[in-house]
């Protein structure tokens, strides 16, 4: 066995590797959120046929809920780190609610689109665009919710611990992911594309 | 024995010179038109980019000859001569600021050089006003074989694709707009210029103007499925009496043989017309060739065989002989139907 | 300053236990050990080498004379389409890939990845993802034929791959398999970011780090913004073939010039995904066989995320001839050539690593050597593809093809070669024998310069690729026999490497920890390197911590900038 001279002069600290590893996934997600947003936008108004975004809704109560999501999520990893076991737990709830709430008036809209408006992923380029986009978006809030529940269940289950406010930090931040990506999905689709 | 094995590695690299006339040879063996090299340019464009080809690749054999030859140099200079040798380490360098710098210019310079000239090509060959003496043919490539129509002409043919020459005092380039019916294609006849594409939806332009007279060969250059292989394209340049009396013939319906019209009953009877236009009689399908003149043409098939009454009979019988994949579907008539069909194709003049 | 050293207790000399036959496979399934998935991705890459070989000698064949009907034409479409798609995927990424998992922990110190369980989660469904593509040869009607292969070319340009073009269930194989690779290269790549920035050993600060740690990173980094688009682009494909989607459906008023985009977006950077780990190897072998440091460590970094950065801005340089506009194609000229810039500031700096060295000839150097001259030509005929006049007589014929297999074969597999000549003494304990290494060498080279090197002829000459036949007036057919032939020669060459590989592990030279008497950490550790890697943690201090340990009146921290 080789020896290595050890020199005990430099003050060591790494990142935490976590949080690289989410944010390399953020980055990664994001690369196929861009590509999906270009289809969509190259494609606004290219439809040769069928209905147009005109007959969409603005989803304003939705996007307040998944955006006041973000907050009660910051403020349950603010909980978790003072060791507010009760409180983190409160509010962890309700960021799945909210999340449930965003996910329930997706399927609403998506009922009265399919039903009434006959807009299907195979009516026309817009049909195609639109679920695809604002589906991924949906995929990924349901991932986000699945992880959500994982942690509610640890907790519930009292297996949760303060010492574990790094790890719930990683997942919270995947949850402002998917936040910050509706911001995008809105506006590209309900703003820019109406 | 390790200074050998180095410099035949030199040696093994010396040899790509001569590689080069050597190829040249090989492929020129079977007579010069036939080998659609980009060598031989014959219009405008082709002649631009033929210049700026010669232009690059003086620069970039300028570059091997000198990377390459500091690194044969080092690589003899530096090799560890004997055991001797092995036992100090050389000097470590680390690297010297100004010396990379310098280096990062003269790639800059290069690029600089490159990326105008190439700049220049680009605009005056995409960029060219079109003329008013251009001949307009609208190109559509099918699944597999060309179809090419003059819409100021009146002409529809496929496959072989007949232009006049033009020349200085009388310049008549031909403006090609391709389109597709199916997948994405490439038209491609080197000696008259780069290729172009065709694809769904994005209609494309390009132009040539042959300065000679001759055959000249091309084929698709996009795969587009299964006998890509054999979407062949030929283009004749002809003289502008030659082109004249062409078109005059094109234009005319078909020839009406009385003595093939058990044949022409066959071919208008049975699922051909579906497919196949000629004009004058009830066959006016557009999904395959326009069968008007066949007989004018050289070949069959987009180029897979020669056009022969043998051939035709072949490949009316079962196309996958010459084309297996071809939409064409054998049309399981009897040996002597297909003979009246071929009689009456070949009075197709 | 002190010389510690923390041996492992009780664990350092102890005998590994012998294993039975379904144990010892048992725990190569349920490894989550960096350098046992390390090898396991680099076995399945090679395997797979040998598999699109062995298609690329049945098109050899096919293509020798005019007219031959060895192949059918769909056999010959599958063919290309497979060779692509595996060398590419199931080759090039799980290779690179292979080899940084087993060497990027060593280098800088850490005892395995970030992930370890993500790490066999990644390979696993990497294997999967290919053994499914593979499956397409006997899944749907294959029982009765040749199977139900991808047949569309490994760019699989829109409308071809629409239901209407290809009813059969051969693109879904294509698409979904690499959907499923896709995950498995972004899980990889995720853990070697989190390695490298969160697991390094004391003092291995960024600017210490191995050449071939940063280009890992550089690689991951791009591979997480590239795999993904394609992965999008799929998923997009897969819309449109099940479920009755419009993206590219040029009816519907879709463009099938937006998956030439999405396609090649990733499809660019793709080939510097490939060909950086390469540097990376390059950069650490040319040192140790020139007995110097890397010249100008700061500049190679630079020049590699330069490379990066520009390779994300090219992608447009492969649809010249889609008809873009004068400005658009200008603009992909001006970036592509600017990647020539970094790439010549590589070139010369690895001229001035060799510059006043002791060049020894051993076979990862002569491997190398052989790299150098290739890229460099490669470079040359990339800036000839890259003037877009003279790109739209070569596109899409023999000499792109001759082009990327110079990167690709010429730059990217020599490298490899180089790489597994190197480290295999680390991974097995044992030498590779460097008689069958220098005929393994100087028979893929002169194989690879008889197919390759005419390859560009061929293609100037007119010949456009992924025909299956050509007539005999075209002129093409000499030079294809000759291409045809030195094909042969370099499948000779592989194999005697396969045998060498099989050969040495039996009955090679013992290693010892450091026979190439090299530098960076992996070298410090036994050879193979323990479970754990390093007995104690390492510290460094410099780039070269054992040129420190065997110069300590001259160490590097003394001089590096």
């Amino acid at each position: 066995m080789s020896t290595i001279p050890i020199f005990a002069d430099e003050s060591w600290q790494l990142p935490s590797r976590g949080r690289v590893g989410m944010l390399c996934l953020i980055i990664g997600e994001s690369a196929i959120f861009t590509i999906f947003v270009v289809a969509y936008i190259y494609y606004i108004g290219r439809s040769a046929y069928g209905p147009t975004p005109k007959i969409l809704e603005l989803p304003i109560f939705n996007t307040i809920c998944l955006l006041s999501s973000s907050v009660t999520i910051m403020l349950a990893e603010h909980a978790i780190q003072h060791g507010l076991m009760r409180r983190f737990a409160l509010l962890w709830g309700l960021t799945m609610a909210l999340g449930i709430e965003f996910l329930a008036g997706t399927a609403m809209e998506w009922h009265k689109l399919i039903f009434s408006d006959h807009l299907t992923i195979s009516t026309n380029l817009f049909g195609t665009t639109f679920y695809s986009l604002v589906g991924l978006h949906a995929t990924h809030v349901v991932i986000g919710i699945i992880g959500l529940s994982l942690v509610m269940l640890f907790t519930l289950m009292g297996r949760v611990k303060p010492s574990h406010a790094e790890r719930i930090q990683v997942l919270a931040l995947y949850w402002h992911f998917v936040d910050a990506v509706w911001v995008v999905v809105f506006t590209v689709v309900y703003i820019v594309g109406r | 024995m390790r200074q050998r094995r180095a410099l035949s590695s030199l040696r093994s690299w010396l040899t790509l010179i001569p590689w080069f006339g050597l190829s040249t040879t090989f492929a020129l063996a079977d007579g010069p038109r036939s080998t659609p090299t980009i060598w031989a340019p014959a219009s405008t464009p082709a002649h631009e980019i033929y210049g700026i080809s010669l232009f690059v690749l003086l620069i970039t054999g300028t570059i091997f000859a000198v990377v390459g030859g500091l690194l044969a140099y080092a690589l003899i200079k530096f090799r560890v001569r004997d055991a001797e040798d092995m036992k100090h380490e050389p000097a470590q360098i680390y690297g010297s600021v100004q010396v990379e710098l310098a280096w990062t210019v003269i790639p800059v310079l290069i690029v600089v050089v490159l990326f105008l000239t190439t700049a220049r090509i680009i605009f005056a060959i995409q960029d060219a006003p079109k003329p008013k003496s251009a001949l307009d043919v609208t190109v559509v490539g099918h699944q597999f074989w060309w179809e090419f129509r003059y819409p100021k002409l009146g002409i529809v043919t496929a496959n072989e694709l007949h232009v006049p020459v033009s020349t200085k005092s009388n310049p008549e380039p031909t403006y090609l707009k391709l389109l597709s019916a199916d997948v994405d294609h490439s038209f491609w006849v080197p000696q008259l210029g780069g290729k172009t594409d065709l694809i769904p939806n994005h209609p494309n332009q390009m132009w040539f103007d042959p300065d000679a007279t001759g055959l000249y060969l091309g084929q698709c250059a996009q795969f587009c499925g299964i006998e890509h292989a054999k979407m062949l394209i030929r283009v004749y340049v002809d003289t502008p009496d030659q082109f004249q009396a062409w078109v005059e013939n094109e234009q005319k319906p078909g020839v009406q043989d009385p003595s093939v019209a058990a044949g022409r009953h066959i071919f208008e009877t049975e699922a051909c017309v579906n497919c196949h236009t000629v004009r004058g009689t009830a066959a006016r399908g557009t999904v395959g060739p326009d069968l008007t003149h066949l007989m004018n043409r050289a070949t069959i098939a987009a180029g897979a065989a020669q056009n022969t009454p043998a051939n035709l009979h072949a490949w009316i019988k079962d196309p996958n002989v010459f084309k297996p994949g071809a939409l064409m579907p054998a049309m399981q008539l009897s040996d002597q139907q297909i003979d009246q069909l071929v009689a009456y194709l070949t009075t197709l003049h | 300053m002190a010389d510690q050293t923390l041996p492992i207790p009780g664990t350092l000399d102890a005998a590994q236990p012998r294993l039975g036959m379904l144990e010892w496979l048992h725990s190569w399934v349920v490894t989550v050990d960096h350098k046992k998935l390390g090898i396991l991705y680099i076995v399945y890459a090679l395997f797979f080498l040998l598999v699109a070989g062995a298609e690329a000698m049945a098109m050899r064949i096919q293509l020798a004379v005019p007219s031959n009907h060895f192949l059918s034409p769909e056999l010959f479409n599958e063919f290309f389409t497979m060779h692509g798609t595996t060398m590419v995927f199931l080759v090039g990424m799980t290779i690179i890939f292979g080899i940084g998992n087993y060497l990027v922990p060593l280098m800088i110190g850490a005892r395995d990845m970030a992930f370890p369980r993500l790490n066999a989660f990644s390979f696993w469904l990497s294997a999967f993802g290919g053994l499914f593509l593979y499956f397409s040869f006997i899944g749907g009607f294959g029982l009765y034929g040749m199977g139900s292969a991808p047949d569309v070319t490994w760019w699989a340009y829109a409308p071809l791959t629409a239901k209407a073009f290809t009813p059969g269930h051969n693109t879904d194989y294509w698409a979904l398999s690499l959907i499923v690779m896709g995950f498995g290269t972004l899980g990889a790549a995720i853990n070697i970011l989190a390695t490298v920035f969160s697991m390094r050993c004391k003092g291995m600060t960024l600017m210490r780090m191995p050449l071939f740690v940063w280009l890992m990173v550089v690689t991951s980094a791009l591979t997480l913004i590239t795999i993904t688009p394609l992965t999008a682009a799929q998923i997009m494909l897969i819309i449109d073939r099940y479920l009755g989607g419009h993206f590219f459906d040029a009816q519907a008023g879709g463009a099938p010039v937006v998956w030439m985009h999405f396609f090649w977006i990733f499809g660019h950077p793709e080939v510097y995904v490939l060909i950086l780990p390469a540097f990376g190897i390059a950069n650490e072998v040319i040192p140790v066989f020139s007995r110097k440091a890397i010249f100008g460590y700061p500049a190679m970094v630079a020049a590699s995320i330069g490379i990066a950065f520009v390779s994300t801005t090219v992608w447009a340089h492969h649809m010249f001839t889609v008809g873009m506009t004068s400005v658009g194609n200008t603009f992909f000229v001006l970036s592509t050539m600017m990647v020539g810039i970094p790439t010549g500031i590589k070139i010369f700096n690895w001229i001035a690593t060799l510059w006043g060295g002791k060049i020894r000839f051993a076979t990862p150097m002569l491997f190398c050597i052989a790299f150098l001259f290739q890229f460099l030509c490669a470079g040359l005929t990339g800036i000839m593809l890259s003037v877009a006049p003279w790109d739209w007589q070569l596109h899409n014929s023999y000499f792109v093809i001759a082009h990327f297999h110079y990167t690709l074969a010429g730059s990217f597999v020599f490298c490899i070669f180089a790489a597994i000549y190197y480290w295999y003494p680390k991974a097995t304990g044992r030498m590779l024998s460097e008689t069958f290494g220098k005929w393994h060498f100087w028979l893929f080279l002169i194989g690879f310069h008889m197919t390759f090197d005419t390859m560009h002829f061929v293609g100037m000459f007119g010949m456009p690729r992924s025909i299956y036949t050509y007539q005999a007036d075209r002129g093409w057919g000499t030079l294809n026999m000759i291409i045809s032939i030195g094909g042969f020669i370099q499948a000779i060459g592989v194999l005697l490497f396969a045998w060498n590989l099989i050969h040495s592990y039996l009955h090679g030279k013992e290693a010892g920890n450091d026979p190439w008497d090299a530098w960076t950490l992996e070298w410090s550790t036994s050879s193979p390197p323990p479970a754990y890697n390093f007995a104690a943690d390492p510290v460094v201090r410099s780039r070269r911590p054992l040129w420190d340990i065997k110069h300590p009146q001259d160490p590097d921290w003394k001089y590096e900038r």
